[in-house]
């Protein structure tokens, strides 16, 4: 099987007519995943395609069509509300790919989901997939490979280089999972190992990791006690400036806190393999399984 | 984004937290005439040098002065130098602007600061009767002498939250009351400007009692710009590196750094992997560059002007992974891009994903004499000796 997502994952995206949610709710139709509804605003009643129906409201479009999850392409100013909109709904799993929203509005949307049954991915990440199954985001489907390795990362690009080196060596992946690179996110590497752990059909996992925070130390110590299945990582930035954001908002190293080193000595004495160069990350995978 | 102190000032004045009477100066006359009115008898002057680098006492940047032609003078040593501290580097960074403040009667000097706990998810307020010095070093050598409040979103910070942090420092009554008023509009401020971070170092207070912001230091958000628009006004170019902000204002995402070799990487994760790997091929990273995902013709263009215009770069490397935009459409942007320009150093392509292939016969067949590597260790490593070749 896999997390999160499968065959059976009924799907809105919110924002579906913004230039990117329309281009990214083909890919999304195209990979297999099924796309019931779209919501805008003010569209309801059409049809996006001649094939997704169009509704004014994330309760009008779940109550339609029976759908349990939702993929945000909303701006920034406005995508904090549409979690909020789609938690009040008790979707089960909602993918925020939206970069740039303030961390005050996260923390609050944060703070709002506490108690209830939907699990946030993101926001600013390239979304979830279930190789063969099931893609809410915006990664390249192809690259992928159904397998059983689980991966969990806080970037894009850098994710589908270690999935491309996983796919080209034979390794498949089970799911994976793209969780931002912002301060404040819904899942975090612990949830995502806590995850892989109980998934029968997860033999090992990758963590991507990179400076800023201390989410990779947490995911770590629960790896050392708790983790039935050998984790491979990768940490990026050991040549970035403390004091600087690094493209991602999380990715700062402050107050000396949260350098790439001190991750890579963690997590090695967490009995986490790291691997050393970007370029050895499919290998170190292989080394684990 | 960081703003001046004598901006924080205002804002915190703005919301009620006391600051030392004083104005900003950017000439030596203006020093001169804001230093009279402000000095009385037996009450000193403060000229401090308007930077964002702290340590700026430790570099020189603060001055007493006790009459008006030792301001004048402060000032016209500050203005137009190059100050040094520990932040800025050795190059310095130039002081255009200078606040003197009346002198303030000191009892004693505390710290109050607010920041979000990222692995809480919570904002953090903290106290501490060790003002005046760094607060990572109070941290480590006397934890116990920090006090925190964790704030919740909802209700923001409490008036009870405020009283217990302020009866944890020892003060006179009349200086408890005071102080509580200080924690809730700092925390006032920090909350509805969309700060980051919010930090008085010292707090001070006064032999009468009074409570008042000595220093000031605020962060805000960037991704909260669009709706502090007074906030967003307040950034100062000169404090920038000029590439940076030419590639801000082009919208890239471009740190200067000080190596040999330039890389330009779509997305900010595989960009510091490229960074990482440079270095250990045994070169050093001139810079961090993110085009964006996506990756076209107009980011790959402005992306490698601007590696470019650095002095130090010998040789680019474009490390770029082809998703859903794939590695021939790449190929073709970086052909179009850089066969306008007059490429005067060594170029190596590594182009991974989707028509790999294909973006690697693009790439020879442009005859641009770019070097084709298949792999990012290879890619790496050709960059490198490349750049030994030595910057122009």
């Amino acid at each position: 099987m896999s997390i999160l997502v499968s065959k059976e994952t009924r799907v809105i995206v919110q924002g579906i007519t913004g230039s990117e949610g329309s281009f990214h709710a083909r890919q999304m139709i195209e990979y297999g995943t099924r796309v019931v509804a779209g919501v805008t605003p003010g569209r309801g009643g059409q049809t996006f395609d001649s094939m997704v129906p169009i509704f004014d409201t994330v309760a009008d479009a779940v109550r339609d069509t029976g759908a349990n999850a939702s993929v945000i392409f909303v701006p920034a100013a406005f995508a904090a509300d549409a979690i909020a909109e789609a938690a009040a709904s008790d979707l089960g799993l909602v993918v925020c790919i939206t970069e740039g929203i303030p961390t005050f509005d996260m923390i609050r949307v944060k703070r709002l989901l506490t108690g209830r049954k939907t699990r946030l991915i993101g926001p600013n990440c390239p979304g979830v997939i279930t190789p063969g199954a099931c893609k809410i985001g915006i990664m390249p489907g192809f690259i992928h490979k159904p397998g059983v390795v689980g991966v969990v990362s806080r970037s894009g690009t850098l994710t589908y280089e270690a999935v491309w080196q996983l796919t080209e060596r034979g390794i498949g992946q089970s799911t994976c999972l793209g969780i931002g690179g912002d301060p404040v996110v819904g899942t975090t590497h612990l949830d995502a190992l806590r995850l892989f752990n109980e998934d029968p059909d997860t033999k090992a996992v990758l963590m991507i990791g990179e400076i800023g925070g201390t989410a990779e130390e947490e995911a770590a110590s629960f790896a050392r006690e708790r983790m039935k299945k050998p984790v491979a990582a990768f940490i990026a930035g050991r040549t970035a400036p403390p004091g600087r954001r690094m493209g991602h908002a999380g990715a700062i190293i402050s107050g000396g806190v949260g350098t790439a080193q001190s991750k890579i000595e963690f997590l090695q004495e967490a009995g986490i393999t790291v691997a050393q160069s970007p370029a050895e990350i499919g290998e170190t995978v292989a080394s684990v399984i | 984004m960081k703003i001046h102190e004598y901006q924080a000032k205002q804002i915190l004045k703005d919301f009620g937290v006391p600051v030392p009477e004083g104005e900003v100066c950017a000439t030596i006359e203006q020093a001169a005439e804001t230093a009279a009115r402000l000095i009385s008898a037996g009450t000193p002057v403060v000229v401090k040098a308007q930077i964002h680098a702290g340590g700026r006492g430790k570099g020189g940047g603060i001055k007493l002065a006790r009459t008006a032609a030792e301001a004048k003078a402060a000032a016209a040593n500050l203005l137009g130098s190059k100050l040094v501290t520990p932040q800025t580097g050795p190059e310095g960074q130039l002081v255009s602007k200078v606040l003197l403040e009346r002198g303030v009667d000191i009892q004693c000097e505390l710290y109050a600061g607010i920041t979000l706990d990222r692995s809480r998810i919570e904002d953090v307020f903290m106290v501490s009767t060790e003002g005046g010095v760094e607060i990572e070093q109070v941290a480590a050598q006397a934890p116990e002498k920090i006090h925190k409040a964790r704030i919740d979103p909802v209700t923001g910070m409490n008036p009870f939250q405020a009283r217990e942090l302020a009866y944890k420092l020892n003060l006179e009554p009349e200086a408890t009351k005071e102080a509580v008023k200080v924690f809730l509009n700092l925390y006032a401020a920090y909350s509805q400007r969309d700060a980051s971070l919010a930090e008085i170092n010292p707090l001070v207070v006064t032999r009468d009692n009074r409570v008042i912001a000595l220093d000031a230091k605020m962060n805000f958000d960037d991704n909260a710009l669009f709706r502090q628009k007074d906030i967003a006004v307040m950034r100062d170019p000169a404090e920038e590196d000029p590439l940076e902000r030419e590639a801000n204002e082009a919208g890239l995402n471009y740190i200067k750094l000080n190596g040999n070799v330039g890389c330009m990487v779509n997305g900010a994760g595989l960009a510091m992997a490229t960074m990482d790997i440079i270095k250990q091929a045994g070169g050093e990273p001139a810079n961090f560059l993110d085009v964006g995902g996506g990756a076209n013709v107009e980011t790959i263009g402005n992306g490698f002007r601007i590696i470019c215009k650095d002095p130090n770069v010998g040789a680019v490397l474009i490390n770029i992974f082809g998703g859903i935009v794939r590695c021939d459409r790449v190929a073709r942007g970086v052909v179009e891009a850089l066969g306008n320009l007059e490429v005067k150093i060594p170029v190596v392509v590594r182009l991974q994903g989707t028509n790999a292939e294909e973006g690697k016969k693009i790439i020879g067949e442009a005859a641009l004499g770019f070097k084709w590597a298949d792999t990012l260790k290879q890619a790496a490593e050709m960059a490198v000796e490349a750049a030994k070749g030595g910057a122009r």
